[in-house]
């Protein structure tokens, strides 16, 4: 027998009562022969022989074993017979600890030094639009820091003179005192989906495309700060962003965005300061275009006429093309979609109805439209979006399934508000090859086999 | 009584000015009014000490130059241990040095970089611009101590890089003065394109209309017959540990089981020490198994196995530093480390670092 868990209140030595919801391990070659003989021998186990049942599987359905009561309900459960938590138990509330699966990961072997590297949001357990900010993914260039903010500064000024006629320094006071906004905004990882472009590579959403995250953010307005300066707005054609970190990452941003008041200097993200690994106390937000123009623990702004060609807009985050060429400066996170449950690396409880779920996006404006396909993408049926819908911000599509336990192969298609539709793999691999590492939008296949297990794959 | 003197014509050029003049502040000064009291002026030396940035065109190149052999000794001293002692290495980063050819310098194309077969792409490979690369050196590099290279180890130090690429002679000294030389020489530095749409705004003359991709949104009978052309082979189930433990365990989906370990585990079952490893940042350079910039626990624990105060001598290395040890590479001293943590972490090390 499994020793039983008890009710998780931090502290307590309490170890009575089962783990609500238990269910025996995913129908990947959990059966053993014992597992088989102990449903049809009748052993109370309720949920599990629910689950053969559904699936269809052995001897014993629940037609041949009588129905026993649950002990969950007619036995006392200890949540329902002690004395719960004071108030401010957790002064800043955790999720549960039956929660802790759902962390963010790295990929093995994707690299090889954990302050150059990538932690993943896991999708695969996600709900609505936003990302917990805890949850958010990480990228960082040079390790992340957690900086003072009262020893934070954020200034402006011009690559010449005149460019900016008063460069100016801001604390987090000056700052936070401004007229803020506040907007719901993914933000992406140019390398999102990156491992697959050549072929499939990682097994679960987390791991293809966990490099996406939705936060309310609250900032000012770039173009408010630049224009207290002084600045010169005809001659300056490009903002360069640049961190207080240790890389001090710099990234060249597109005066277009800036002037149309989409850009804001962040502090805020989902209610509270942003988080160190997100950048506290102050990031760049740049609404629709690949994470590393996000610059975080910003502290300067220079406004100029050429674009800068930084380390990560001449060596990385150049997408390499068949002849050889790099593309420099893609920026745009082109309309894409995924398919969040059912995923691969998960199995189905069981036949019958399934909410297929997701998430669709677009760097150029609000999704339009989602299809999903259950047959590979021979035919398509629209999904329904969940509201609200907004501009370059996560959307969550559902479409309702009945699974009758055949192979089967779902996938997900955006439309966003100029018409673009997300490509399948074909045609984004016609036109970039397979060698370009970022912006990889293709659709996305999840197999389910009969048994229930879903993997990623990708179709010819 | 006496007639007010007249004024001179200069003096009412010089009153008409002043009036201008104070038009003009008042129009400059409108952004900053309608928020008075926020933000005040950079002193030139504040701009100076951030505005460190140099573009592809040099502007904010600093003076200054550094020869190939000055630029060896920094290199031995601060980079080899990450990079390799020729730029080669693959171990901690992506080589910087390698791939590219004479051919190359001339066309100012690397021709590596067309072929599919060709298994990495190093620096020297792609990076267009040779600004960009004293620009990255200055702001962010060495790895642990970014910022701390005077300008003229810049110059040395790249300069010993573009020698290892044989853009530069052994004898040659990179200066402000001759940047622009070198950049002629660059293997890729007709690399780059900008003709694609996904640059939001219109500074790019080649820039692309539309998106280069146009899916049709067919709705039925779209694809004649659908076969499955890549999926992960049975060998890599396990290499992301187990997916069971990495869902949800109600809901629809269970993760399928691709491991040994507790997917209904509710405590962390990372040792105590490793967590106050990880929590004082040792694992930013050390690796459990693998060389990061200072050497593996395995690799220390195999040096130290069967040594007498291996405990007492680590765990004061640990606090007040080390160098030479293990290579060129100083380990600072951890002074926020307690000596009871110090100790716990290099028990758990001498242990071989177990991860549960």
């Amino acid at each position: 027998m499994k020793k039983n868990k008890g009710l998780g209140m931090p502290g307590s030595a309490q170890d009575h009562g089962r783990v609500p919801g238990r269910i025996r391990r995913a129908p990947e070659n959990f059966l053993s022969a014992e597992d088989i003989a102990a449903v049809a021998s009748g052993r109370r186990d309720v949920l599990r022989r629910g689950f053969m049942a559904a699936l269809g599987l052995g001897a014993a359905s629940a037609a041949t074993v009588a129905r026993a009561d649950d002990p969950d309900i007619v036995d006392p459960v200890p949540w329902s017979t002690t004395l719960g938590l004071p108030v401010a138990a957790t002064p800043y509330g955790m999720p549960s600890r039956y929660e802790r699966n759902l962390v963010r990961r790295q990929s093995p072997g994707l690299t090889q030094v954990g302050a150059a590297s990538v932690a993943f949001t896991p999708l695969q357990g996600s709900f609505g639009i936003v990302t917990p900010s805890g949850l958010h993914f990480e990228r960082h260039h040079q390790g992340w820091t957690d900086i003072d903010p009262r020893r934070h500064r954020f200034m402006v000024n011009g690559s010449r003179p005149g460019m900016v006629a008063r460069p100016m320094v801001f604390t987090m006071d000056d700052l936070m005192r401004l007229p803020s906004v506040s907007r719901m905004h993914f933000l992406e990882c140019g390398a999102n989906t990156g491992m697959e472009w050549g072929n499939v590579a990682v097994p679960t959403v987390q791991y293809t495309h966990g490099m996406i995250s939705c936060s309310e953010f609250t900032g000012v307005e770039l173009r408010l700060l630049l224009e207290m300066c002084g600045a010169d707005l005809s001659r300056g054609r490009f903002v360069l962003a640049e961190g207080a970190d240790g890389s001090s990452m710099t990234r060249t941003i597109p005066m277009d965005l800036v002037m149309s008041g989409e850009v804001l200097v962040a502090w805020g993200q989902n209610g509270e300061m942003l988080r160190p690994e997100n950048g506290y106390p102050l990031r760049l937000v740049v609404p629709g275009v690949q994470g590393v123009s996000w610059v975080k623990w910003l502290r300067r702004v220079e406004l100029g006429d050429q674009p800068w060609g930084a380390k990560d807009e001449s060596i990385h985050y150049v997408d390499l093309m068949p002849d050889g060429q790099h593309r420099q400066y893609t920026s745009i996170q082109e309309v894409k979609s995924v398919i969040t449950t059912p995923s691969g690396g998960q199995a189905l409880v069981g036949k019958g109805f399934h909410a297929i779920s997701g998430l669709a996006w677009s760097g150029r404006g609000a999704v339009q439209r989602v299809d999903v396909s259950v047959d590979g993408g021979r035919n398509w049926r629209p999904a329904t979006l969940q509201q609200p819908v907004m501009s370059k911000c996560l959307a969550r599509f559902v479409f309702p399934w009945t699974w009758n336990g055949e192979r089967a192969i779902l996938q997900s298609r955006a439309v966003d508000d100029t018409g673009h539709v997300q490509p399948t793999y074909r045609q984004l691999r016609e036109v970039r090859g397979t060698r370009s590492i970022y912006h990889n939008n293709a659709i996305q296949s999840w197999l389910v086999e009969p048994g229930g297990e879903v993997s990623n794959v990708q179709t010819a | 009584m006496s007639r007010p003197p007249e004024r001179a014509p200069r003096a009412r050029l010089l009153a008409a000015c002043a009036v201008l003049a104070a038009t003009l502040v008042a129009a400059s000064a409108i952004a900053t009014d309608r928020f008075p009291g926020i933000g005040r002026p950079a002193t030139e030396r504040e701009v100076a000490a951030w505005d460190i940035d140099v573009r592809p065109d040099f502007l904010g190149l600093p003076k200054g130059s550094g020869t190939v052999e000055q630029g060896m000794e920094v290199w031995e001293a601060k980079c080899a241990s990450c990079h390799g002692t020729f730029g080669e290495s693959n171990q901690v980063f992506t080589p910087l040095v390698g791939g590219t050819t004479a051919a190359d310098i001339a066309s100012g194309n690397v021709a590596n970089l067309r072929r599919v077969d060709y298994p990495q792409r190093t620096t020297m490979m792609k990076a267009p611009y040779v600004a960009t690369l004293f620009d990255y050196i200055r702001r962010a590099m060495p790895w642990n101590e970014p910022k701390s290279l005077s300008d003229d180890e810049v110059y040395a130090v790249l300069a010993y890089m573009l020698n290892l690429a044989e853009v530069v002679p052994d004898d040659f000294r990179l200066g402000d003065a001759n940047m622009a030389e070198v950049q002629a020489r660059m293997p890729n530095r007709n690399g780059m394109t900008t003709a694609h749409a996904m640059w939001p705004g219109r500074e790019f003359p080649s820039a692309a209309a539309r998106p280069d991709t146009a899916n049709a949104p067919c709705m039925s009978d779209c694809a004649a017959a659908v076969e499955v052309a890549s999926a992960l082979p049975d060998y890599a189930r396990p290499a992301h540990g187990n997916l069971a433990s990495q869902h949800r365990r109600i809901g629809p989906v269970r993760g399928i089981v691709t491991g040994d370990d507790d997917p209904d585990a509710t405590d962390d079952p990372s040792p105590p020490a490793m967590k106050r490893a990880k929590d004082a940042g040792c694992m930013a350079c050390h690796g459990i198994a693998n060389k990061v910039v200072g050497p593996s626990y395995a690799d220390v624990a195999r040096r130290y196995r069967g040594v007498a105060d291996a405990l007492d001598l680590l765990a004061g290395r640990v606090r007040n530093g080390a160098e030479g040890v293990w290579g060129a590479l100083a380990m600072p001293a951890q002074e926020d480390v307690s000596d009871a943590d110090a100790r716990l972490i290099v028990e758990w090390i001498l242990a071989g670092a177990p991860e549960r």
